[in-house]
């Protein structure tokens, strides 16, 4: 069992969802990286999706996209993201790590040099926003050579023939992106939300993280029962980006994070003894 | 570089039904944009089997575009040049000035069909956001150009006639604030509206069905042309040449001849201070494959596989892609591409200027350029058909701020 189903199974005992935050690997400085992502667990990430900065990020809002440009300009790389996962593994065994990107820094890298050395730092999965079911054919046997889990998304949009495949096809969870719409946008609306998820509970046997437009600790708990994972990236990409130092970015981490976990384990129903 | 594929007995069959020409094209977008590309895919295959959307197309190019665009014999250029002779398919002078008007007039009748009530369109000399906004006015449609902050300073004449025309310009300073990125955000605006809107991508790149469907609008131009050669000319040309950035009108003339092996095809990409500098948008001639604006195709990028900046004088060709179709016909050898420097474009521009008295576009002079260069090795009763793509009112500034030439 690779750490991401591991962490799943866990928290599915515990009855409580997966806190995961997404980070540009990089932003706001290359150096910090590690230290902010420490900084999350101990505020209560249970996965956290690392994103691999690229040039042409089509499917990010403005926060995420201009990450990307401040990491890059910073001399980010896809070879430097894998080593700071390696750094972040030195000292965290167990909180699974999915890194999100989009697919041409992957292909250029080369798809079996990628596999390999992100199995050997430590990586988890893979989240290609770019990269539907349709055409990871290719793809698919280099991932599960080196036990890469390869995580799709899905959407309002997403019809019942693809979501069947979809759910054939998944690995470590299915991030559902709650609205149609790019990272960061203010378009969530709660009521469709719950729908689309009991729906798609019905077809997707993986566990099922929520993502896009979650800014407040109010939203993951109004999420929190219809979900197994809330993913919040850009309302805390955007509050580190005012970071001075990688103590005041792991200050700003936890200080984000922690308030979320708590209203999340309030609400959360632990098992009867 | 070059991943030699074997020819197919059938140029005809591609792409197949994911789109895919070889290993190029393809659907690589995020999981939202999967179902309203089904949609288009679905609608387009519709309305090409419905009679009367045909025969309304015919007609809007008929007497609103003004084809068919004549094909005209440079016969003075060609004497001066010396070799073959030079025909010219004048697609400048078409109703709003070049070739992308084909194509938006039929996107605009498909966003009409298909209930849109709002058009966006990126744009990067201005060519296509002027020919989006032509047809939305025409349609009564609400209109979004998305354009470079660097692409709306070298183009001011076509951001005035785009908000003459009703249309909203907005400037895109992300990234290297050109063509590039005014994709990146009409992709983003559309995946924020699918319900009501309608993208017009303007070249022949972008997720499937979009390289298939705006090669179908533009082939008009090949169509014609064969026709035409045949009846003014008794024959098929020996070569076509076209100016390649994404590469809509170099498909639109060549697709129609694929299979006539007799007929050789150059694409003249933007060579901009010369390959050997880096500033340059040569994708096929410099790149290498990799995926963008979802397709696989081949790319300007460093070796971390981020999108490099590109440079041409024309801002239509100055794109880091190219479309997928042109990819698989360069692997399989039936198109060669060949870069021009920015040098030698304009110098085919003073060149037709003066000898036929014909303003081109500057894009439109890369190929008249490759043109002049192929014909000077070929003997005079060969025939090179060069695509006049766009007429170059909209470059005089550039072309006086280059020389140094205060207007």
């Amino acid at each position: 069992m690779n750490r991401i189903d591991q962490r799943f199974a866990q928290l599915k005992s515990q009855r409580r969802p997966a806190l995961i935050p997404f980070v540009t690997a990089g932003d706001p400085n290359p150096a910090w990286t590690v230290d902010i992502l420490h900084a999350l667990v101990q505020a209560g990430a249970d996965l956290i999706e690392l994103g691999v900065p690229f040039s042409d990020p089509m499917a990010d809002g403005l926060v995420i996209q201009q990450a990307s440009e401040r990491a890059l300009r910073k001399g980010m790389r896809l070879e430097r993201v894998i080593a700071l996962v390696r750094s972040f593994r030195l000292t965290d065994a167990t909180t699974p790590v999915v890194l999100m990107g989009y697919l041409n820094p992957v292909e250029y890298f080369g798809w079996e040099r990628f596999a390999a050395a992100a199995r050997a730092a430590g990586i988890d999965g893979v989240l290609l926003v770019d990269c539907p079911p349709e055409e990871a054919d290719s793809v698919r046997p280099v991932l599960a050579k080196h036990r890469l889990a390869q995580i799709f998304l899905a959407s309002p949009t997403t019809t019942a023939v693809r979501l069947k495949r979809m759910a054939e096809l998944a690995q470590g969870y299915v991030y559902y992106v709650s609205f149609a719409g790019i990272t960061g946008a203010d378009q969530m609306v709660l009521a469709d939300v719950h729908q689309h998820l009991a729906a798609l509970r019905n077809v997707v046997k993986t566990p099922i993280a929520v993502g896009f437009g979650i800014k407040t600790a109010a939203q993951a708990v109004a999420l929190a029962d219809d979900a197994d994972g809330i993913v919040i990236g850009s309302a805390l990409v955007e509050k580190l980006a005012i970071a001075t130092d990688a103590k005041s970015a792991q200050q700003i981490a936890h200080e984000f994070l922690s308030p979320i976990r708590t209203a999340l384990d309030a609400v959360s129903k632990p098992q009867a003894a | 570089m070059l991943n030699a594929i074997d020819p197919p007995s059938d140029y005809f069959t591609q792409p197949d039904a994911r789109g895919h020409f070889g290993p190029y094209g393809g659907q690589f977008v995020a999981d939202t944009l999967m179902a309203p590309l089904a949609e288009l895919a679905a609608a387009y295959a519709e309305a090409q089997a419905d009679p009367t959307f045909l025969a309304e197309l015919d007609h809007d190019l008929k007497h609103y575009v003004g084809r068919p665009s004549p094909i005209y014999h440079a016969q003075r250029l060609s004497q001066q040049v010396g070799g073959a002779q030079i025909l010219l398919k004048r697609e400048d002078l078409n109703h709003t000035g070049a070739h992308k008007i084909n194509n938006t007039i039929g996107q605009g009748m498909l966003a009409r069909r298909m209930g849109k009530t709002r058009i966006i369109a990126e744009t990067g000399a201005g060519q296509h956001g002027v020919a989006s906004a032509t047809v939305a006015a025409r349609l009564g449609l609400e209109c979004v150009v998305y354009m470079g902050a660097t692409d709306i300073e070298r183009q001011s004449i076509n951001v005035f006639r785009m908000k003459l025309l009703g249309a909203t310009v907005v400037p895109v300073t992300s990234g290297s604030k050109t063509l590039k990125d005014a994709l990146n955000e009409a992709m983003r605006d559309w995946v924020s509206h699918v319900d009501h809107t309608f993208y017009i991508i303007g070249t022949v790149a972008g997720p499937h069905p979009y390289p298939m469907l705006v090669r179908d609008f533009n082939a008009v131009v090949g169509r014609e042309a064969r026709r035409q050669m045949v009846e003014q000319f008794g024959r098929l040309p020996d070569a076509l040449v076209a100016c390649v950035g994404g590469g809509s009108n170099a498909i639109g003339l060549f697709h129609p001849f694929l299979n006539d092996a007799a007929v050789a095809m150059f694409g003249a990409e933007a060579a901009g201070l010369g390959i050997a500098s880096g500033k340059h948008a040569a994708s096929l001639s410099a790149g290498r494959p990799g995926v963008l604006h979802g397709n696989r195709t081949y790319l300007l990028c460093d070796d971390d596989g981020q999108v490099t900046e590109t440079h041409s004088v024309s801002a239509g060709l100055d794109y880091p892609g190219v479309g997928p179709e042109h990819a698989w016909l360069k692997d399989t050898g039936r198109a060669s591409y060949v870069g021009i420097t920015d040098a030698e474009a304009l110098a085919a521009f003073h060149a037709l200027a003066r000898t036929e008295g014909i303003l081109a576009a500057l894009e439109s002079s890369h190929a008249v350029a490759q043109a002049m260069k192929l014909a000077r090795t070929l003997p005079n009763d060969r025939l090179i058909l060069c695509n006049l793509s766009g007429r170059g009112d909209k470059d005089v500034q550039t072309i006086a701020a280059i020389e140094g030439i205060a207007l």
